[in-house]
């Protein structure tokens, strides 16, 4: 399936730049606004810490440590505003390619199912 | 509400893992007879934006904040499988790069903010819509179905969050569901006006993108591909 990156570009030309709002506005929220988020507990934490349970958390050895920025904080970046920022504007490149991904696979699938079809429907089937 | 590792035990996070892997496993069967490659960039703008909302805590009262979920956001202007899709990935990044969420507890956090605070209450708004267009129109009668029902998805995952720690022995129902419940309906507020402003934002510029408004798209806007 060759894309005509051109010609598509042409015909969405509304779908793209509202595309590429979004990313800015993404990365707008995440790199100047997120670090100046509220650093209060959430909704749970603070609950968890009302009632005592918080310290079954904080006991429990973690699952996965492999998580190159954790609590939102990107290594070797000294200033905290700048740390959030960094990871914020990671996180949310990671995302946009994660999630786009996960749709190219259903796209994928999607594709071979209507040519499996096609192919069961078709005379010369094998 | 992300769950960390240590409060759930291991049969309500393990039942939850099956439950939110089966749906996923479903969402992706579900989506693909309709998914179009033009809705692949709205997929990871929409993650993109959640995700970095996400990170925005606002303080409500006494020393608590709260941040935006986007489940039913998602929902509405993606359709509901595409929208639960989204939330799947964003608590993935979430889980596997920030250590926010545990892993553990991954199954349990997809199941209250994706399938609760997502699918089910994207239903709930749609049963609201429905005869509420016919008297107030359409676009009147989704924007305030989403005000309700983006507030009732973030009580209903939060009511979820402290069922599943009752269930696994963490705290008592009568400790720990006020007190959960209580919190997300301040929070809940918060949701309601992003969501809200954020839908209408969408159905100002480009009303033909949002999958939940059945209503005449813009036709300047409209392509000539869209308006079939």
């Amino acid at each position: 399936m060759a894309i005509d990156v051109k010609k598509n570009l042409r015909e969405n030309k509304g779908l793209w730049i509202f595309v590429g709002v979004g990313i800015v506005v993404a990365v707008l929220l995440g790199v100047f606004v997120a670090p100046w988020a509220s650093s209060s507990p959430d909704g749970l934490e603070k609950v968890a810490e009302d009632k005592g349970f918080i310290k079954k958390a904080e006991e429990e050895k973690p699952t996965w440590t492999h998580s190159p920025m954790k609590d939102y904080a990107f290594p070797g970046v000294k200033s905290e505003k700048a740390s959030t920022g960094i990871s914020g504007l990671v996180g949310v490149l990671i995302t946009l390619a994660a999630a786009t991904v996960i749709g190219l696979l259903a796209l994928g699938l999607n594709r071979l199912h209507k040519k499996r079809m096609s192919a069961e429907g078709s005379p010369d089937a094998p | 509400m992300h769950i960390p590792d240590g409060f759930l035990d291991l049969k309500t996070w393990g039942t939850l893992y099956g439950v939110s892997g089966g749906t996923t496993a479903y969402a992706l069967y579900k989506v693909r007879d309709r998914l179009e490659g033009k809705k692949i960039p709205l997929l990871g703008i929409t993650a993109a934006f959640i995700f970095a909302a996400q990170m925005l805590n606002f303080p409500v009262a006494g020393g608590t904040s709260g941040h935006f979920l986007g489940a039913m956001l998602a929902c509405v202007l993606l359709g509901p499988f595409e929208g639960f899709l989204v939330m799947v990935t964003v608590l993935m990044v979430q889980c596997f790069f920030f250590a926010d969420g545990g892993l553990t507890a991954l199954g349990a956090n997809i199941f209250n903010m994706g399938i609760v605070g997502g699918l089910f209450s994207y239903y709930l708004m749609v049963l609201l819509k429905a005869p509420l267009s016919r008297w107030i129109g359409e676009k009147k009668a989704l924007l305030s179905s989403v005000a309700v029902f983006s507030w009732v998805s973030v009580v209903l995952a939060s009511a979820a969050c402290a069922i599943e720690l009752v269930i696994s022995g963490t705290v008592p129902f009568n400790v720990t569901f006020p007190a959960m419940v209580g919190v997300h309906s301040l929070i809940g507020i918060g949701e309601a006006i992003i969501t809200t402003v954020a839908l209408v934002v969408v159905l100002q510029s480009r009303p033909d993108l949002v999958d939940a408004y059945r209503g005449p798209a813009l036709s300047q806007t409209a392509t000539a591909g869209e308006v079939a």
